[in-house]
Protein backbone atom coordinates (compact mmCIF):
# COMPACT_ATOMS: atom_id res chain seq x y z
CA UNK A 1 0.00 0.00 0.00
CA UNK A 2 2.74 2.18 1.02
CA UNK A 3 4.06 3.50 -3.19
CA UNK A 4 -0.16 4.45 -3.50
CA UNK A 5 -0.13 8.13 -4.42
CA UNK A 6 -1.71 9.84 -2.08
CA UNK A 7 -2.45 13.76 -3.03
CA UNK A 8 -5.08 15.94 -0.76
CA UNK A 9 -7.86 17.75 -3.23
CA UNK A 10 -6.44 21.19 -1.36
CA UNK A 11 -2.98 20.43 -3.01
CA UNK A 12 -4.33 19.97 -6.15
CA UNK A 13 -6.55 22.92 -6.45
CA UNK A 14 -3.54 24.88 -5.43
CA UNK A 15 -1.69 23.37 -8.42
CA UNK A 16 -4.49 23.46 -10.53
CA UNK A 17 -4.84 27.27 -10.49
CA UNK A 18 -1.40 27.82 -10.42
CA UNK A 19 -1.34 25.48 -13.77
CA UNK A 20 -4.03 28.02 -15.01
CA UNK A 21 -2.59 31.07 -13.64
CA UNK A 22 -1.21 32.65 -16.96
CA UNK A 23 -4.69 33.69 -17.19
CA UNK A 24 -4.55 37.79 -16.12
CA UNK A 25 -8.11 37.33 -15.46
CA UNK A 26 -7.60 35.15 -12.41
CA UNK A 27 -6.69 36.73 -8.95
CA UNK A 28 -6.84 34.11 -6.15
CA UNK A 29 -7.86 35.60 -2.61
CA UNK A 30 -7.36 34.24 0.87
CA UNK A 31 -7.90 34.67 4.61
CA UNK A 32 -4.27 34.04 6.14
CA UNK A 33 -4.84 30.16 5.49
CA UNK A 34 -2.27 30.72 1.93
CA UNK A 35 -0.19 27.05 3.38
CA UNK A 36 -3.23 25.94 4.36
CA UNK A 37 -5.73 25.86 1.79
CA UNK A 38 -2.54 25.53 -1.06
CA UNK A 39 -3.23 29.38 -2.49
CA UNK A 40 0.45 29.67 -1.76
CA UNK A 41 1.79 27.40 -4.42
CA UNK A 42 -0.50 30.64 -6.79
CA UNK A 43 1.29 32.88 -4.60
CA UNK A 44 4.61 31.84 -5.49
CA UNK A 45 4.39 32.27 -9.00
CA UNK A 46 1.58 35.43 -9.40
CA UNK A 47 2.45 37.53 -6.37
CA UNK A 48 0.85 40.40 -7.86
CA UNK A 49 -3.11 38.31 -8.12
CA UNK A 50 -2.79 36.82 -4.92
CA UNK A 51 -4.58 38.88 -2.44
CA UNK A 52 -4.36 38.14 1.23
CA UNK A 53 -6.97 39.66 2.83
CA UNK A 54 -6.44 38.69 6.38
CA UNK A 55 -8.55 37.26 8.76
CA UNK A 56 -11.71 38.49 7.75
CA UNK A 57 -13.62 35.93 5.71
CA UNK A 58 -17.02 37.83 5.23
CA UNK A 59 -14.88 40.95 3.94
CA UNK A 60 -12.82 38.67 1.05
CA UNK A 61 -16.04 37.89 0.00
CA UNK A 62 -17.34 41.45 -0.86
CA UNK A 63 -13.95 42.29 -2.09
CA UNK A 64 -14.27 39.38 -4.05
CA UNK A 65 -17.39 40.71 -5.61
CA UNK A 66 -16.14 43.77 -6.60
CA UNK A 67 -13.09 42.21 -8.03
CA UNK A 68 -15.45 40.35 -10.01
CA UNK A 69 -17.94 43.16 -11.29
CA UNK A 70 -14.67 44.10 -13.39
CA UNK A 71 -14.04 40.99 -15.23
CA UNK A 72 -12.14 39.30 -13.08
CA UNK A 73 -12.31 35.62 -12.52
CA UNK A 74 -11.78 35.45 -8.59
CA UNK A 75 -11.41 32.39 -6.66
CA UNK A 76 -11.68 33.08 -2.76
CA UNK A 77 -10.52 30.38 -0.31
CA UNK A 78 -10.57 29.98 3.04
CA UNK A 79 -11.42 26.68 5.67
CA UNK A 80 -14.82 26.20 4.39
CA UNK A 81 -16.14 26.56 8.24
CA UNK A 82 -15.39 30.10 7.48
CA UNK A 83 -15.53 30.77 3.35
CA UNK A 84 -19.10 29.10 3.50
CA UNK A 85 -20.30 29.88 7.30
CA UNK A 86 -18.83 32.86 8.51
CA UNK A 87 -19.07 34.76 5.08
CA UNK A 88 -22.46 32.80 4.31
CA UNK A 89 -24.17 36.42 3.69
CA UNK A 90 -21.83 37.87 1.83
CA UNK A 91 -21.69 34.97 -0.25
CA UNK A 92 -25.29 35.06 -0.25
CA UNK A 93 -25.85 39.09 -1.20
CA UNK A 94 -22.46 40.60 -2.84
CA UNK A 95 -22.11 37.51 -4.65
CA UNK A 96 -24.45 34.89 -5.61
CA UNK A 97 -27.24 37.49 -6.10
CA UNK A 98 -25.90 39.12 -8.55
CA UNK A 99 -24.42 36.31 -10.20
CA UNK A 100 -20.53 37.23 -9.65
CA UNK A 101 -17.79 35.19 -11.47
CA UNK A 102 -16.60 34.34 -7.58
CA UNK A 103 -15.66 30.68 -6.77
CA UNK A 104 -15.75 30.34 -3.11
CA UNK A 105 -13.29 27.68 -2.54
CA UNK A 106 -13.56 25.89 0.93
CA UNK A 107 -11.07 23.74 1.90
CA UNK A 108 -10.47 21.54 5.60
CA UNK A 109 -14.13 20.30 4.96
CA UNK A 110 -15.70 17.67 6.39
CA UNK A 111 -14.55 15.85 9.65
CA UNK A 112 -11.71 14.76 8.26
CA UNK A 113 -9.64 17.65 9.38
CA UNK A 114 -9.37 16.14 12.13
CA UNK A 115 -7.51 17.41 15.07
CA UNK A 116 -8.81 20.71 15.18
CA UNK A 117 -12.33 19.37 16.26
CA UNK A 118 -16.05 20.41 15.94
CA UNK A 119 -15.30 24.46 15.31
CA UNK A 120 -13.23 23.60 12.17
CA UNK A 121 -15.08 20.98 11.07
CA UNK A 122 -17.61 22.10 8.78
CA UNK A 123 -20.56 19.57 7.66
CA UNK A 124 -23.18 22.27 7.34
CA UNK A 125 -21.16 24.17 3.88
CA UNK A 126 -23.34 21.82 1.09
CA UNK A 127 -26.80 22.60 2.78
CA UNK A 128 -25.84 26.44 2.69
CA UNK A 129 -24.32 26.95 -0.46
CA UNK A 130 -27.12 24.30 -2.24
CA UNK A 131 -29.80 26.63 -0.28
CA UNK A 132 -28.45 30.03 -2.13
CA UNK A 133 -30.27 30.32 -5.89
CA UNK A 134 -27.87 29.86 -8.73
CA UNK A 135 -24.56 28.59 -7.09
CA UNK A 136 -23.11 25.95 -8.40
CA UNK A 137 -21.70 23.74 -5.98
CA UNK A 138 -18.68 20.73 -6.74
CA UNK A 139 -16.81 18.41 -4.54
CA UNK A 140 -13.97 16.63 -6.11
CA UNK A 141 -13.17 13.49 -4.68
CA UNK A 142 -9.53 12.80 -5.96
CA UNK A 143 -6.33 15.25 -7.25
CA UNK A 144 -7.49 14.55 -10.94
CA UNK A 145 -11.04 15.14 -10.49
CA UNK A 146 -9.79 18.30 -8.64
CA UNK A 147 -7.31 19.21 -11.55
CA UNK A 148 -10.62 18.92 -13.85
CA UNK A 149 -12.98 20.71 -11.60
CA UNK A 150 -10.60 23.58 -11.43
CA UNK A 151 -9.93 24.10 -14.89
CA UNK A 152 -13.98 23.84 -15.78
CA UNK A 153 -15.49 26.26 -13.13
CA UNK A 154 -12.40 28.53 -13.75
CA UNK A 155 -14.62 28.59 -17.75
CA UNK A 156 -17.64 28.82 -15.99
CA UNK A 157 -19.14 32.54 -15.68
CA UNK A 158 -20.99 32.68 -12.47
CA UNK A 159 -20.92 31.87 -8.48
CA UNK A 160 -19.53 28.47 -7.68
CA UNK A 161 -18.42 26.24 -4.44
CA UNK A 162 -15.45 24.11 -4.50
CA UNK A 163 -15.33 21.52 -1.55
CA UNK A 164 -11.89 20.43 -0.76
CA UNK A 165 -9.68 18.24 1.85
CA UNK A 166 -6.73 18.66 4.13
CA UNK A 167 -6.46 14.80 3.76
CA UNK A 168 -3.79 13.01 1.20
CA UNK A 169 -6.12 10.30 -0.48
CA UNK A 170 -5.74 7.74 -3.00
CA UNK A 171 -5.31 9.25 -6.90
CA UNK A 172 -9.29 7.20 -8.02
CA UNK A 173 -8.77 8.50 -11.82
CA UNK A 174 -6.54 8.31 -14.22
CA UNK A 175 -5.72 11.99 -15.50
CA UNK A 176 -4.77 10.82 -18.97
CA UNK A 177 -8.36 9.03 -19.62
CA UNK A 178 -10.91 11.36 -16.73
CA UNK A 179 -13.38 13.44 -18.15
CA UNK A 180 -14.94 15.89 -16.05
CA UNK A 181 -18.18 17.69 -17.44
CA UNK A 182 -19.78 20.39 -14.74
CA UNK A 183 -23.34 19.30 -13.62
CA UNK A 184 -22.80 16.15 -14.88
CA UNK A 185 -21.92 12.71 -12.59
CA UNK A 186 -20.49 9.65 -13.95
CA UNK A 187 -20.62 5.32 -13.39
CA UNK A 188 -17.28 4.49 -11.85
CA UNK A 189 -18.75 1.00 -12.47
CA UNK A 190 -22.08 -0.44 -12.83
CA UNK A 191 -24.02 -3.18 -11.14
CA UNK A 192 -27.84 -4.20 -10.65
CA UNK A 193 -28.55 -4.60 -6.81
CA UNK A 194 -27.86 -0.98 -5.74
CA UNK A 195 -26.33 2.33 -6.55
CA UNK A 196 -24.12 3.94 -4.43
CA UNK A 197 -23.87 7.48 -5.30
CA UNK A 198 -21.09 9.46 -3.44
CA UNK A 199 -18.53 12.91 -3.86
CA UNK A 200 -15.53 14.25 -2.09
CA UNK A 201 -13.73 12.38 0.43
CA UNK A 202 -16.29 10.07 0.71
CA UNK A 203 -16.04 8.29 -2.28
CA UNK A 204 -13.40 6.78 -1.28
CA UNK A 205 -14.98 4.61 1.29
CA UNK A 206 -17.70 3.92 -0.89
CA UNK A 207 -15.33 2.55 -3.51
CA UNK A 208 -14.32 -0.06 -0.47
CA UNK A 209 -17.58 -0.57 0.39
CA UNK A 210 -18.26 -1.47 -3.49
CA UNK A 211 -15.44 -3.89 -3.42
CA UNK A 212 -17.04 -5.65 -0.22
CA UNK A 213 -20.25 -5.89 -1.51
CA UNK A 214 -18.55 -7.80 -4.20
CA UNK A 215 -16.95 -9.93 -2.71
CA UNK A 216 -20.47 -10.86 -0.81
CA UNK A 217 -21.99 -11.40 -4.58
CA UNK A 218 -23.86 -8.08 -4.02
CA UNK A 219 -23.58 -5.79 -7.47
CA UNK A 220 -22.86 -2.46 -6.79
CA UNK A 221 -23.32 0.47 -9.38
CA UNK A 222 -21.32 3.00 -7.92
CA UNK A 223 -21.77 6.69 -9.01
CA UNK A 224 -19.36 9.84 -8.47
CA UNK A 225 -21.40 12.83 -8.37
CA UNK A 226 -18.64 15.60 -8.54
CA UNK A 227 -21.49 17.97 -9.03
CA UNK A 228 -23.75 18.65 -6.31
CA UNK A 229 -25.26 21.07 -7.92
CA UNK A 230 -27.38 21.25 -10.04
CA UNK A 231 -27.55 18.24 -9.57
CA UNK A 232 -27.19 15.33 -12.24
CA UNK A 233 -31.27 14.11 -12.07
CA UNK A 234 -31.39 12.38 -15.16
CA UNK A 235 -28.78 9.95 -14.18
CA UNK A 236 -30.27 9.38 -10.52
CA UNK A 237 -33.50 8.20 -12.06
CA UNK A 238 -31.75 5.96 -14.60
CA UNK A 239 -30.15 4.72 -11.57
CA UNK A 240 -33.24 4.32 -9.73
CA UNK A 241 -34.71 2.68 -12.57
CA UNK A 242 -32.23 -0.09 -12.81
CA UNK A 243 -30.88 -0.91 -9.68
CA UNK A 244 -34.28 0.09 -7.31
CA UNK A 245 -32.40 1.35 -4.19
CA UNK A 246 -29.90 4.01 -3.53
CA UNK A 247 -27.26 4.64 -0.85
CA UNK A 248 -25.71 8.15 -0.73
CA UNK A 249 -22.24 8.70 0.91
CA UNK A 250 -21.02 12.16 1.82
CA UNK A 251 -18.82 13.63 4.53
CA UNK A 252 -21.44 16.11 5.46
CA UNK A 253 -24.12 16.47 7.97
CA UNK A 254 -27.10 13.72 6.53
CA UNK A 255 -29.60 16.94 6.35
CA UNK A 256 -29.08 19.36 3.56
CA UNK A 257 -26.08 17.96 1.58
CA UNK A 258 -25.61 15.44 -1.58
CA UNK A 259 -28.36 12.53 0.36
CA UNK A 260 -30.99 15.61 0.56
CA UNK A 261 -30.08 16.43 -2.98
CA UNK A 262 -30.42 13.06 -4.60
CA UNK A 263 -33.87 12.08 -2.06
CA UNK A 264 -35.35 15.35 -3.73
CA UNK A 265 -34.77 14.05 -7.22
CA UNK A 266 -36.18 10.48 -5.93
CA UNK A 267 -39.20 11.76 -4.35
CA UNK A 268 -40.23 13.80 -7.23
CA UNK A 269 -39.79 11.73 -9.52
CA UNK A 270 -39.18 7.86 -8.81
CA UNK A 271 -39.07 7.13 -5.03
CA UNK A 272 -37.17 3.92 -4.10
CA UNK A 273 -35.71 2.93 -0.59
CA UNK A 274 -32.77 5.01 -0.30
CA UNK A 275 -29.89 5.54 2.88
CA UNK A 276 -27.51 8.44 3.52
CA UNK A 277 -24.26 7.81 5.29
CA UNK A 278 -23.11 11.05 6.57
CA UNK A 279 -22.99 12.56 10.33
CA UNK A 280 -25.86 12.00 11.64
CA UNK A 281 -27.02 15.88 12.53
CA UNK A 282 -24.17 15.75 14.87
CA UNK A 283 -20.86 17.66 15.84
CA UNK A 284 -17.89 16.73 15.16
CA UNK A 285 -15.03 16.36 17.99
CA UNK A 286 -11.00 15.92 17.04
CA UNK A 287 -9.51 12.71 16.91
CA UNK A 288 -7.64 10.82 13.47
CA UNK A 289 -9.22 11.51 10.34
CA UNK A 290 -9.78 7.60 10.42
CA UNK A 291 -10.62 6.91 13.39
CA UNK A 292 -13.73 9.85 13.04
CA UNK A 293 -14.50 8.31 10.35
CA UNK A 294 -15.55 5.16 12.21
CA UNK A 295 -16.55 7.02 15.45
CA UNK A 296 -19.38 8.83 13.29
CA UNK A 297 -20.36 5.69 11.38
CA UNK A 298 -19.22 6.88 7.91
CA UNK A 299 -16.12 4.03 7.15
CA UNK A 300 -16.77 1.34 4.42
CA UNK A 301 -18.48 -1.18 6.80
CA UNK A 302 -20.89 1.34 7.83
CA UNK A 303 -21.78 1.71 4.35
CA UNK A 304 -21.92 -1.93 3.56
CA UNK A 305 -24.13 -2.18 6.63
CA UNK A 306 -26.49 0.67 5.03
CA UNK A 307 -26.45 -0.86 2.14
CA UNK A 308 -27.38 -3.97 3.08
CA UNK A 309 -30.56 -2.36 4.99
CA UNK A 310 -31.60 -0.71 1.81
CA UNK A 311 -31.83 -3.76 0.15
CA UNK A 312 -34.17 -5.37 2.64
CA UNK A 313 -36.12 -2.17 2.32
CA UNK A 314 -36.13 -2.95 -1.58
CA UNK A 315 -37.15 -6.84 -1.06
CA UNK A 316 -40.39 -6.11 0.62
CA UNK B 1 -16.65 75.41 -8.88
CA UNK B 2 -18.57 78.37 -9.41
CA UNK B 3 -21.96 78.98 -7.83
CA UNK B 4 -23.89 78.85 -11.62
CA UNK B 5 -22.12 75.10 -11.37
CA UNK B 6 -23.83 74.64 -7.87
CA UNK B 7 -27.29 76.48 -7.78
CA UNK B 8 -27.28 73.63 -10.96
CA UNK B 9 -26.56 71.15 -9.44
CA UNK B 10 -28.77 72.23 -6.30
CA UNK B 11 -32.03 71.63 -9.51
CA UNK B 12 -30.82 68.80 -10.17
CA UNK B 13 -31.11 67.41 -6.20
CA UNK B 14 -34.84 68.94 -6.32
CA UNK B 15 -36.03 67.23 -9.00
CA UNK B 16 -34.11 63.91 -8.02
CA UNK B 17 -35.59 63.97 -4.89
CA UNK B 18 -39.11 64.54 -6.11
CA UNK B 19 -38.08 61.41 -8.51
CA UNK B 20 -37.23 59.71 -5.03
CA UNK B 21 -40.25 60.53 -3.23
CA UNK B 22 -42.46 59.55 -6.05
CA UNK B 23 -41.60 56.33 -5.92
CA UNK B 24 -41.87 55.98 -2.11
CA UNK B 25 -45.30 57.82 -2.13
CA UNK B 26 -46.86 55.54 -5.18
CA UNK B 27 -45.31 52.36 -2.99
CA UNK B 28 -45.72 53.53 0.16
CA UNK B 29 -42.67 52.18 1.18
CA UNK B 30 -38.85 53.11 1.07
CA UNK B 31 -36.61 55.04 3.10
CA UNK B 32 -36.76 58.75 2.25
CA UNK B 33 -34.69 60.16 5.00
CA UNK B 34 -31.06 59.08 4.12
CA UNK B 35 -32.07 59.67 0.41
CA UNK B 36 -32.44 62.87 1.09
CA UNK B 37 -29.48 63.41 3.01
CA UNK B 38 -26.70 61.94 0.33
CA UNK B 39 -28.71 63.24 -2.34
CA UNK B 40 -26.14 66.29 -2.46
CA UNK B 41 -22.79 64.07 -2.54
CA UNK B 42 -24.60 61.91 -5.64
CA UNK B 43 -26.14 64.54 -7.60
CA UNK B 44 -22.16 66.18 -7.64
CA UNK B 45 -20.23 62.79 -7.98
CA UNK B 46 -22.88 61.90 -11.29
CA UNK B 47 -23.17 65.01 -12.42
CA UNK B 48 -20.10 66.95 -12.02
CA UNK B 49 -17.58 63.83 -11.82
CA UNK B 50 -17.94 60.27 -12.42
CA UNK B 51 -16.88 59.52 -15.72
CA UNK B 52 -20.19 57.50 -16.56
CA UNK B 53 -22.32 57.42 -19.79
CA UNK B 54 -25.91 56.07 -20.02
CA UNK B 55 -25.39 54.96 -23.66
CA UNK B 56 -22.05 52.85 -22.36
CA UNK B 57 -23.26 51.99 -18.83
CA UNK B 58 -20.84 49.05 -18.70
CA UNK B 59 -17.67 50.45 -19.92
CA UNK B 60 -15.33 49.14 -18.43
CA UNK B 61 -13.36 52.52 -18.43
CA UNK B 62 -15.94 54.12 -16.61
CA UNK B 63 -15.88 55.62 -12.65
CA UNK B 64 -17.58 52.98 -10.42
CA UNK B 65 -20.41 54.24 -7.61
CA UNK B 66 -21.52 52.05 -4.89
CA UNK B 67 -24.41 52.75 -2.85
CA UNK B 68 -23.31 50.61 0.05
CA UNK B 69 -25.96 52.39 2.74
CA UNK B 70 -28.24 50.28 -0.28
CA UNK B 71 -31.48 51.66 1.30
CA UNK B 72 -31.16 54.90 0.08
CA UNK B 73 -31.60 53.18 -3.51
CA UNK B 74 -34.44 56.20 -3.84
CA UNK B 75 -32.75 59.07 -3.78
CA UNK B 76 -30.20 56.78 -6.40
CA UNK B 77 -32.51 56.09 -8.67
CA UNK B 78 -33.74 59.47 -8.75
CA UNK B 79 -30.04 60.75 -9.71
CA UNK B 80 -29.76 57.79 -12.32
CA UNK B 81 -33.23 58.67 -13.78
CA UNK B 82 -31.95 62.61 -14.49
CA UNK B 83 -28.79 61.49 -15.47
CA UNK B 84 -30.10 59.87 -18.23
CA UNK B 85 -30.58 55.95 -17.27
CA UNK B 86 -33.53 55.88 -17.31
CA UNK B 87 -36.90 57.48 -17.80
CA UNK B 88 -37.88 59.32 -15.08
CA UNK B 89 -41.44 58.38 -15.06
CA UNK B 90 -39.91 54.80 -14.38
CA UNK B 91 -39.07 56.30 -10.42
CA UNK B 92 -43.03 56.08 -9.88
CA UNK B 93 -42.43 52.02 -10.13
CA UNK B 94 -40.34 51.82 -7.61
CA UNK B 95 -40.44 49.03 -5.05
CA UNK B 96 -43.91 47.01 -7.26
CA UNK B 97 -43.99 43.80 -8.57
CA UNK B 98 -43.57 44.95 -12.75
CA UNK B 99 -40.66 47.42 -11.95
CA UNK B 100 -36.61 46.41 -12.09
CA UNK B 101 -36.50 49.62 -9.53
CA UNK B 102 -36.07 46.98 -6.53
CA UNK B 103 -36.65 47.87 -3.23
CA UNK B 104 -32.30 48.19 -2.65
CA UNK B 105 -30.20 48.36 -5.77
CA UNK B 106 -30.04 45.15 -8.16
CA UNK B 107 -26.92 45.90 -10.43
CA UNK B 108 -28.63 42.76 -12.76
CA UNK B 109 -31.78 44.87 -13.73
CA UNK B 110 -30.85 48.90 -13.49
CA UNK B 111 -28.79 50.45 -15.94
CA UNK B 112 -26.20 53.03 -13.95
CA UNK B 113 -25.97 50.51 -10.55
CA UNK B 114 -22.69 49.08 -10.74
CA UNK B 115 -23.31 46.80 -7.23
CA UNK B 116 -26.01 45.15 -5.70
CA UNK B 117 -26.68 46.16 -1.90
CA UNK B 118 -28.65 46.68 0.38
CA UNK B 119 -27.08 44.58 3.26
CA UNK B 120 -24.94 46.85 5.76
CA UNK B 121 -21.69 46.89 5.85
CA UNK B 122 -20.54 45.54 2.27
CA UNK B 123 -20.42 48.01 -0.06
CA UNK B 124 -17.11 49.36 0.40
CA UNK B 125 -15.80 45.79 0.70
CA UNK B 126 -17.09 45.41 -2.60
CA UNK B 127 -15.73 48.84 -3.94
CA UNK B 128 -12.70 48.03 -2.93
CA UNK B 129 -12.35 45.09 -4.84
CA UNK B 130 -13.77 47.68 -7.88
CA UNK B 131 -10.18 49.50 -6.69
CA UNK B 132 -7.89 47.03 -6.90
CA UNK B 133 -9.31 45.49 -10.05
CA UNK B 134 -8.47 48.93 -11.47
CA UNK B 135 -4.83 48.83 -9.72
CA UNK B 136 -4.25 45.41 -11.24
CA UNK B 137 -5.12 46.62 -14.33
CA UNK B 138 -3.46 49.98 -14.55
CA UNK B 139 -7.01 51.23 -15.63
CA UNK B 140 -7.47 54.59 -14.80
CA UNK B 141 -10.90 54.65 -13.17
CA UNK B 142 -12.07 55.74 -9.74
CA UNK B 143 -14.22 54.15 -7.56
CA UNK B 144 -16.62 56.16 -5.09
CA UNK B 145 -18.96 54.62 -2.25
CA UNK B 146 -21.43 56.08 0.19
CA UNK B 147 -21.99 54.54 3.82
CA UNK B 148 -24.20 55.66 6.43
CA UNK B 149 -22.93 56.74 9.60
CA UNK B 150 -25.27 54.09 11.82
CA UNK B 151 -23.42 51.47 8.87
CA UNK B 152 -20.15 52.25 10.75
CA UNK B 153 -21.71 49.95 13.68
CA UNK B 154 -20.77 46.67 10.84
CA UNK B 155 -17.89 45.25 11.43
CA UNK B 156 -17.17 44.54 7.93
CA UNK B 157 -16.73 48.43 7.44
CA UNK B 158 -13.55 47.91 9.14
CA UNK B 159 -11.97 44.80 8.04
CA UNK B 160 -12.59 46.85 4.90
CA UNK B 161 -10.73 50.04 6.15
CA UNK B 162 -8.01 48.02 6.56
CA UNK B 163 -7.82 46.54 3.47
CA UNK B 164 -8.33 50.17 1.39
CA UNK B 165 -5.12 51.10 3.09
CA UNK B 166 -3.29 47.34 2.96
CA UNK B 167 -3.28 48.01 -0.31
CA UNK B 168 -3.14 51.61 -0.53
CA UNK B 169 -6.10 52.04 -2.94
CA UNK B 170 -5.78 56.03 -3.63
CA UNK B 171 -8.48 55.23 -6.32
CA UNK B 172 -11.07 55.00 -3.82
CA UNK B 173 -13.00 57.40 -2.29
CA UNK B 174 -16.01 56.82 0.74
CA UNK B 175 -18.28 59.41 1.42
CA UNK B 176 -19.61 58.68 5.01
CA UNK B 177 -23.54 59.99 5.19
CA UNK B 178 -23.37 61.49 9.16
CA UNK B 179 -26.76 62.58 9.34
CA UNK B 180 -26.40 61.30 13.05
CA UNK B 181 -29.51 58.83 13.02
CA UNK B 182 -30.44 55.77 12.19
CA UNK B 183 -33.41 53.81 12.28
CA UNK B 184 -33.98 53.58 16.08
CA UNK B 185 -32.77 56.98 16.90
CA UNK B 186 -29.86 58.91 17.47
CA UNK B 187 -26.63 56.67 16.61
CA UNK B 188 -24.74 57.79 19.71
CA UNK B 189 -27.17 56.51 21.94
CA UNK B 190 -27.84 53.39 20.39
CA UNK B 191 -24.25 52.28 19.12
CA UNK B 192 -21.70 55.53 18.83
CA UNK B 193 -19.12 55.51 15.90
CA UNK B 194 -17.85 58.51 16.61
CA UNK B 195 -15.37 59.74 16.22
CA UNK B 196 -15.57 58.66 12.83
CA UNK B 197 -13.21 60.43 11.02
CA UNK B 198 -10.63 60.09 14.07
CA UNK B 199 -11.05 55.98 12.96
CA UNK B 200 -10.32 56.47 9.96
CA UNK B 201 -7.03 57.99 10.18
CA UNK B 202 -6.03 55.67 12.79
CA UNK B 203 -6.77 53.21 10.25
CA UNK B 204 -4.10 54.70 7.13
CA UNK B 205 -6.67 56.84 5.48
CA UNK B 206 -6.85 60.20 4.26
CA UNK B 207 -9.54 62.19 6.22
CA UNK B 208 -11.38 65.15 5.00
CA UNK B 209 -14.46 66.44 6.87
CA UNK B 210 -17.19 68.55 5.38
CA UNK B 211 -20.82 70.00 4.81
CA UNK B 212 -22.16 67.29 3.10
CA UNK B 213 -24.79 69.94 1.87
CA UNK B 214 -22.34 72.39 0.22
CA UNK B 215 -21.58 72.03 -3.75
CA UNK B 216 -17.87 73.59 -3.30
CA UNK B 217 -17.19 71.48 -0.36
CA UNK B 218 -18.17 68.36 -1.89
CA UNK B 219 -16.39 68.90 -5.31
CA UNK B 220 -13.08 70.08 -3.42
CA UNK B 221 -13.02 66.99 -1.49
CA UNK B 222 -13.17 65.08 -4.79
CA UNK B 223 -10.26 66.88 -5.70
CA UNK B 224 -8.49 66.67 -2.92
CA UNK B 225 -9.16 62.77 -2.99
CA UNK B 226 -7.97 62.50 -6.94
CA UNK B 227 -4.66 64.68 -6.02
CA UNK B 228 -3.81 61.96 -2.51
CA UNK B 229 -1.19 59.66 -3.71
CA UNK B 230 -0.77 55.98 -1.57
CA UNK B 231 -3.57 55.71 0.31
CA UNK B 232 -7.48 55.67 0.08
CA UNK B 233 -9.89 59.02 1.62
CA UNK B 234 -12.36 59.04 3.72
CA UNK B 235 -14.83 62.08 3.56
CA UNK B 236 -16.93 62.69 6.70
CA UNK B 237 -19.82 64.62 5.23
CA UNK B 238 -22.18 66.28 8.14
CA UNK B 239 -25.67 66.17 6.56
CA UNK B 240 -29.15 66.31 7.67
CA UNK B 241 -31.45 63.07 7.74
CA UNK B 242 -34.66 64.09 5.25
CA UNK B 243 -32.55 67.13 4.03
CA UNK B 244 -34.94 69.97 1.72
CA UNK B 245 -38.37 68.64 3.28
CA UNK B 246 -39.65 70.74 6.22
CA UNK B 247 -41.17 68.47 8.21
CA UNK B 248 -38.49 65.47 7.67
CA UNK B 249 -35.79 67.09 8.45
CA UNK B 250 -33.30 65.51 11.24
CA UNK B 251 -35.80 63.08 12.42
CA UNK B 252 -35.06 59.49 12.69
CA UNK B 253 -38.78 58.34 12.58
CA UNK B 254 -38.08 59.46 8.37
CA UNK B 255 -35.67 56.80 8.32
CA UNK B 256 -38.04 54.51 6.44
CA UNK B 257 -41.35 55.79 6.25
CA UNK B 258 -43.73 56.70 3.32
CA UNK B 259 -45.30 60.13 3.15
CA UNK B 260 -49.24 59.77 3.33
CA UNK B 261 -50.94 62.02 0.23
CA UNK B 262 -50.60 65.39 1.85
CA UNK B 263 -47.32 65.13 3.52
CA UNK B 264 -46.47 63.80 -0.08
CA UNK B 265 -48.02 66.84 -1.43
CA UNK B 266 -46.02 68.98 1.09
CA UNK B 267 -42.79 67.92 0.13
CA UNK B 268 -43.52 68.17 -3.46
CA UNK B 269 -44.76 72.12 -2.98
CA UNK B 270 -41.59 72.57 -1.18
CA UNK B 271 -39.45 71.13 -3.77
CA UNK B 272 -40.79 73.21 -6.39
CA UNK B 273 -40.58 76.17 -4.56
CA UNK B 274 -37.12 75.40 -4.52
CA UNK B 275 -36.67 74.92 -7.69
CA UNK B 276 -38.54 77.78 -8.52
CA UNK B 277 -35.97 79.87 -6.59
CA UNK B 278 -33.19 78.43 -7.20
CA UNK B 279 -34.31 78.50 -11.54
CA UNK B 280 -34.68 82.63 -10.30
CA UNK B 281 -31.61 83.05 -8.96
CA UNK B 282 -29.76 80.87 -12.19
CA UNK B 283 -31.43 83.26 -14.48
CA UNK B 284 -30.93 86.80 -12.71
Amino acid sequence: MGDIKKVATRMAFGEALTQIGAREDIVVMDADLTKSTMTNLFQKVYPKRHINCGIAEGNMISTAAGLASCGKTVFAASFAMFSTGRAFEQVRNSVAYPHLNVKIVGSHAGLTVGEDGATHQCIEDVALMRAIPGMVIVSPADATETHAAVRAIADYKGPVYLRVSRLAMPVLFDPDSYQFTLGKGHIMRDGSDVTIIGAGLLLHEGVKAADMLAGEGISVRLVDMATIKPIDSELIIESAKKTGAIVCVEEHNVIGGLGGAVAEVLGQNYPVPMEIVGVADQFGRSGKPEALLDAYHMSAPYIVGKVKRVLERKQK
Amino acid sequence: MDNKTALKLSVIAAKAKKNALRGIYESQSGHPGGSMSVMDILVTLFFSEMNVDPKNPHDPKRDRFVLSKGHCAPGLYGVLAERGFFETAACAGFRTIDSCLQGHPDMKSVSGVDMSTGSLGQGVSAANGMALAGKLDGAGYRVYVATGDGELQEGQVWEAAMFSAQYKLDNLTLFVDNNGLQIDGDIAGIMNPAPIAEKYRAFGWNVLEIDGHDYHQIADAIQKAKAEKGRPTAVVCKTIKGKGISYMEDRAEWHGKAPNKEEYETAVAELDARIAELEGQING
